[in-house]
């Protein structure tokens, strides 16, 4: 029986907090802007693994921290979403259904558990005009915050936020949003306080269209993305990537025969599982 | 709503866990009631108690597909609906079109639609054609039991095979039959009780390769002899403008003809069967 020694209940929430605030800055940064053709939302990231997410028709996701934790969390924001627009309409299901389903989980975790978890994630919804347009931070204890038009998260987030405050135009084309957000992004974290130049390969751009009908998230990846992130000039609209969809595998002939039936490459005879060589048997005789 | 309440406020398990990537299984778990052919029936035939939708009609061609269904909803000897749509977009890529008790095949698709939206989204790529016709295949297994009572649906599945095997086969058909038989067909098929009529005159116009144009004008012209031929399918309405819903799917996505576009077809074949009435 180990001893149980007493620690107040500010102590251990005290503990979790820290626990969870170090974890998320330890990760790479997202932030998430209204500009005028929406929201642009571009995390900083060099896997394949994704950090932002479609949830809804209007309703995009933006995550850091840790992955297993988010994309969690990220599956049931789009469960969620579709059992509600399947149950009512597709325009029933809103930001702030989804922020509030996140403050709950996010909040119960962070009380009931050992470990928080140690996410920051940002439910945004695109409106009809930037004055419209709803983000929300949702941390790591539940709790929830209204963001006026632009938010940083994780890493080193209060420096990134500087610069999105003083510069952040929410009447700005998708060009100039997209070079604040990768400057703000490379603000921090190189050598000796060296700003950093990030360029397409490390960095995961998606939009929120406000213009588009049904589902107005895009991912801007390959081509479109470096000519935007080169400046020369706008990216047409029809180029801004399709829905959150790769193609699927090239298909091929269907085999005709059993996988089973197929020749087995000659194998170096196996001893006899049950008569294992090194002589020692499963139970331990 | 979740069957097992949690006073902490937290999601329920099946919402957060890694799971499965269908929404059908997802609601399986969770709101069983929202998922069609899981209703218990009373005993005896069902049949009659709903609208029944007809014929559906499918051509390949060299872009995709074409699809089009005409708009009568029929309760036994009255028409229920004159203008039901019963050819719809899947996803971005493919079209299904139902056939059967109206209620639960615009409940099918409407839940075959979510299966696959909910899928990309989930999972960041879209389904094979298919995959998505054997998805499709499953829903319709599950209401076996409803369409044992007579509330049987049949879809019809085409669409634009983004990665085919095969380039020059770049539209693809897939019939089903109430059992969730799932076969692909080739060239063109029909569903419903016209499609025997519409099939036979596909027959002597379908060639391979067609132009979606060539194909659009047959649909209508093949639904057109399924109304001539069987009371539960709807001709063109001229007096009320009531057309056919014609939906194409090609490498540029689905689109559907719109109002004007259909009217000159429709209005271009009406007026050859007012010369030649066999077409």
């Amino acid at each position: 029986m180990a001893m149980q020694f007493y620690a107040s209940p500010e102590q251990v929430q005290r503990d979790r907090s820290e626990y969870a605030r170090k974890g998320i800055a330890r990760g790479r940064s997202a932030v998430v802007l209204t500009y005028e053709g929406g929201i642009l939302l571009v995390a900083e990231n060099i896997t394949t693994l994704r950090k932002i997410s479609e949830i809804y028709d209007k309703i995009g996701f933006a995550a850091v921290g840790r992955y297993n934790e988010f994309e969690s969390l990220r599956r049931a924001g789009i469960r969620m979403a579709d059992v509600n627009g399947y149950s009512y309409d597709r325009r029933d299901v809103t930001g702030r259904f989804l922020a509030n389903a996140f403050t709950q989980t996010l909040g119960a975790i962070f009380t009931e558990t050992q470990k928080p978890y140690e996410v920051e994630i940002c439910i945004a919804q695109v409106g009809s005009s930037p004055e419209t347009d709803e983000l929300y931070r949702i941390t790591y204890d539940g709790s929830v915050m209204d963001e006026p038009g632009f938010m940083a998260m994780g890493g080193q987030a209060e420096a990134i936020s500087n610069v999105l405050r003083e510069r952040h135009d929410a009447t700005a084309d998708l060009k100039t949003a997209l070079h604040l957000a990768a400057e703000a992004l490379g603000s921090v974290g190189g050598e000796n306080g060296q700003t950093r130049s990030l360029d397409s390969k490390q960095l995961e751009v998606a939009v929120l269209d406000r213009r588009r009908k049904g589902r107005a998230f895009r991912r801007i990846h390959g081509a479109s993305l470096v000519t935007l992130l080169k400046g020369e000039q706008d990216v047409p609209e029809g180029d801004l990537g399709d829905v959150d969809a790769a193609p699927p595998q090239q298909a091929t002939e269907k085999p005709t025969v059993s996988a089973a039936a197929e020749e087995q490459p000659a194998k170096a005879p196996e001893g006899d599982p049950a008569e294992p060589s090194d002589g020692v048997n499963g139970d331990g005789s | 709503m979740p069957k097992d309440f949690d006073p902490s406020g937290r999601l329920p398990d099946f919402f957060v866990n890694a799971g499965t990537s269908s929404f059908t299984q997802f609601l399986t778990h969770v709101s069983p009631e929202l998922l069609p052919g899981r209703r218990p029936l009373p005993p005896g035939l069902s049949a009659d108690i709903a609208p029944h939708g007809t014929t559906i009609v499918a051509i390949a061609t060299a872009e995709g597909v074409v699809m089009g269904g005409d708009r009568r909803a029929t309760m036994g000897n009255l028409i229920a609906s004159r203008d039901i749509e019963k050819v719809h977009p899947a996803d971005s890529y493919s079209l299904i079109g139902i056939a059967g008790t109206a209620g639960i095949g615009i409940e099918l698709m409407r839940l075959f639609q979510v299966e696959l939206e909910h899928y990309e989204k989930i999972e960041g790529t879209m389904l094979s054609l298919d995959g998505k016709a054997n998805r499709l295949a499953g829903m319709v297994r599950g209401n076996l039991g409803a369409a044992m009572q007579g509330l049987a649906v049949v879809p019809l599945f085409a669409g634009f095979d983004v990665s085919p095997a095969d380039p020059s086969k770049v539209g693809r058909i897939f019939s089903f039959d109430v059992a969730g038989g799932l076969y692909e067909e080739t060239g063109y098929d029909a569903i419903g009780s016209g499609s025997l009529f519409a099939k036979s005159a596909l027959k002597k116009k379908y060639r391979a390769g067609l132009s979606t144009g060539e194909a659009i004008r047959f649909a209508v012209e093949a639904l057109y002899d399924a109304a001539d031929d069987d009371t539960a399918t709807g001709g063109p309405d001229l007096t009320r403008k009531i057309f056919p819903v014609v939906m194409t799917a090609t490498a540029s996505g689905v689109h559907r003809l719109s109002d004007a576009e259909i009217t000159a077809v429709a209005e271009q074949v009406v007026a050859g069967r007012m010369e030649n009435p066999g077409g």
